[in-house]
């Protein structure tokens, strides 16, 4: 269960900044003040040693794509012996607007000495040893720096950056993941894949796989490289499976020639699949489930145009989510469900065109997300604040991640057709 | 030319077989009210007005019903006039044509309308073709694959291919080809028959197309 905790963390004061890291599960965090809105200006040492310099860029660009802080960069941090093991100039980074200071020590052993230094108290308030994995600068060892740079984004803001997930997505009918600077690109599936969706431990996918005769739901561990089609699976029309919190669900849309319902089948057990509703002839397609696992919102088409629903995971207690009246013509589908419960994200016809809008559950508050060309299906970042999701505004499908908090927009893929894309949950290091 | 056909006796024997499959789903002719004199509540001291007044209304009702049963069935007579003069047109056409141009009937592709899954009326005659060609080659075994444009959702659009394939299968199987003969499947956007994003184009992409599992090799004709 992630997320539980995020929107938990207790500012403190600058001054009374604790050096003691206190244990992240029991929801509390001392660390810098930190207040939404305001980005905190943080300043990445140089790194000495074989790849230091990569390794202060990947940081540099990490916090910087967490929208939560500002990396102050130039010549003016070298002016500030702002290398480490070195004490550094407090005052002079104070005048370049810097709360932070984060210095990176190599050392033995692919291991390097990360410092959080407050600026304002002129100290240190963290320092730690983290694992670079060897060998520089490989896939592994650029996922090791952003795990590094994750971290020190919660030591300065309460809450860990989301640099080290990689972005699942369809690419001329293939699976694909991109990481999540969109540095590295591989090749997912072998063979077709739509709507590929993490495990919540980020150690497997799935997809639906179409083939000439039906399409049928694949599940791929990544740490054995094995793909296997879901036994539970009945010929037909079968696809979005998304995996519930416990791992081992996989729900899904199955059809044949009088409607398509949600079902629920477990990956590794030998029983037969549960169907979750009862759409009678109507299309009822790509669920997400809850963080909870209780409920599942899903696109329907029973009421006539494609709408989102959401009713428990057993079927029942079925509701309208996106009942305002915003278009005539509408045409809402793809919800994703945002880590910390509180909204989906869907798209929804705006003059004709999908947009990518967030629907708050308790208020039922719409806030349309996008305006720029056709943007379609959005996937959560494992922080509920970003947004990946595909767009055409740069004439060609790729796709883009938004901060839903400050609005900006970024593009990820370069790829000309990258869609239907799933952002994974926070990877951590390999076993 | 290159197969010659024997004609007209055969072909409407085969209409025929085709009109008593088509009329066997037309829904019924609503059963005419049955005139039950016994139900008319008791009447008992002011016995003859009323008496006459039940007859009266029970002639009523009896004339009424003969009237409408003759119109329904002159409009039951005319339909069946229809469906066997198409079906008899359907199956001469199909009689004057060779196996490739059998096939190409039976593989040709119908469009539907922008999120529909109706079958569209402008379509039917090429579907009765394909009906007839299912009637006469018996070891004949279709996968229809439904398709959409690029609008909507991806994910959803994969449920409205599937939708079309199935209301395609629906049609024959309705007019009595058996399931086992005909498979669906949807490729919702993801294999456009042209690339673009203007109306002429979407309008080829909402399609139902045939594809020939079995027994399609020499496709015949009625003989």
């Amino acid at each position: 269960m992630r997320g539980g905790f995020r929107f938990g963390m207790v500012a403190v004061s600058f001054a009374a900044a604790s050096v003691r890291a206190q244990d992240p599960a029991r929801g509390v965090r001392i660390g810098l003040t930190y207040a939404p809105g305001t980005k905190p200006g943080v300043v990445v040492a140089p790194v000495a040693g074989p790849f230091g310099d990569s390794v202060q860029a990947i940081v540099q660009r990490d916090l910087d794509l967490g929208d939560r802080v500002t990396v102050i960069a130039g010549a003016g941090v070298l002016a500030a012996g702002a290398t480490a093991g070195v004490t550094p100039n407090y005052a002079l980074l104070a005048r370049l607007g810097a709360a932070a200071l984060v210095q990176c020590e190599p050392l033995a052993a692919g291991k390097v000495r990360v410092t959080v230094h407050d600026v304002g108290a002129q100290r240190a308030i963290e320092s730690r040893e983290l694992v670079l994995v060897a060998p520089a600068p490989g896939r592994p060892w650029r996922l090791s720096v952003h795990r590094l740079a994750d971290e020190v984004e919660r030591t300065i803001t309460g809450t860990a950056g989301v640099s080290a997930t990689r972005i699942a997505y369809v690419r001329a009918g293939r699976a694909w993941a991109i990481d999540s600077d969109g540095a590295v690109t591989e090749a997912m599936s072998e063979g077709s894949a739509l709507s590929p969706a993490w495990r919540p431990d980020g150690g497997a996918l799935a997809w639906s796989a179409i083939g000439d005769a039906g399409s049928r739901i694949v599940v791929k561990d990544l740490a054995t490289g094995r793909s296997r089609i879901l036994s539970a699976t009945p010929s037909g029309l079968n696809i979005t499976p998304v995996f519930a919190p416990d791992g081992e669900t996989i729900v899904y849309a199955h059809g044949r020639e009088e409607g398509i319902d949600l079902w629920a089948a477990r990956v590794n057990a030998d029983e037969p699949a549960r169907r979750v509703t009862v759409g009678r002839g109507s299309d009822n397609t790509s669920p997400t489930v809850s963080p909870d696992g209780l409920r599942v919102a899903f696109t329907s088409g029973r009421s006539g145009r494609p709408e989102v629903y959401i009713s428990d995971l057993d079927g029942t207690n079925v509701e309208l989510l996106t009942d305002f009246a915003f278009d005539e013509q509408n045409y809402r589908a793809g919800p994703d469900w945002s880590p910390d419960g509180r909204a989906i994200a869907f798209q929804t016809r705006v003059d004709g065109v999908f947009q990518v809008a967030v629907i708050t559950l308790r208020d039922r508050g719409v806030k349309v997300l996008t305006n720029d060309g056709k943007n379609e299906d959005a996937s959560w970042a494992p922080d509920g604040r970003h947004l990946v999701f595909t767009s055409n505004r740069t004439g060609a499908a790729e796709l883009f991640v938004v901060d839903v908090e400050s609005g900006r927009v970024r593009q990820l893929t370069h790829d000309r057709g990258a869609r239907l894309a799933a952002w994974s949950p926070r990877l951590g290091a390999p076993k | 030319m290159t197969q010659p056909y024997r004609r007209p006796g055969i072909a409407l024997a085969i209409g025929a077989a085709l009109v008593l499959t088509a009329c066997s789903k037309k829904p019924e002719t609503a059963p005419a009210p049955a005139v039950a004199p016994g139900s008319t509540p008791a009447a008992t001291s002011t016995a003859a007005s009323t008496a006459d007044s039940v007859a009266l209304a029970a002639a009523a009702r009896a004339a009424a019903t003969r009237d409408s049963s003759a119109r329904v069935a002159a409009a039951r007579e005319a339909s069946l006039r229809k469906v066997r003069d198409d079906s008899v047109a359907a199956v001469r056409a199909l009689a004057s044509k060779t196996a490739a141009e059998l096939k190409q009937a039976l593989l040709a592709t119908v469009y539907f309308d922008y999120d529909k899954s109706d079958v569209r009326d402008d379509t039917r005659g090429a579907l009765e073709l394909k009906l007839s060609i299912l009637a006469v080659n018996t070891s004949l075994r279709v996968r229809i694959q439904g398709h959409t444009d690029e609008r909507g959702s991806d994910e959803y659009n994969l449920a409205l291919g599937q939708r079309r394939a199935a209301a395609l299968k629906r049609f024959f199987t309705d007019r009595g080809v058996a399931e086992s003969r005909i498979d669906v499947v949807s490729f919702g956007r993801e294999r456009p028959a042209a690339a673009g994003d203007d109306d002429a184009t979407r309008a080829r992409n909402r399609r139902g197309e045939f594809e020939i599992l079995a027994g399609g090799e020499a496709l015949q004709g009625p003989k």
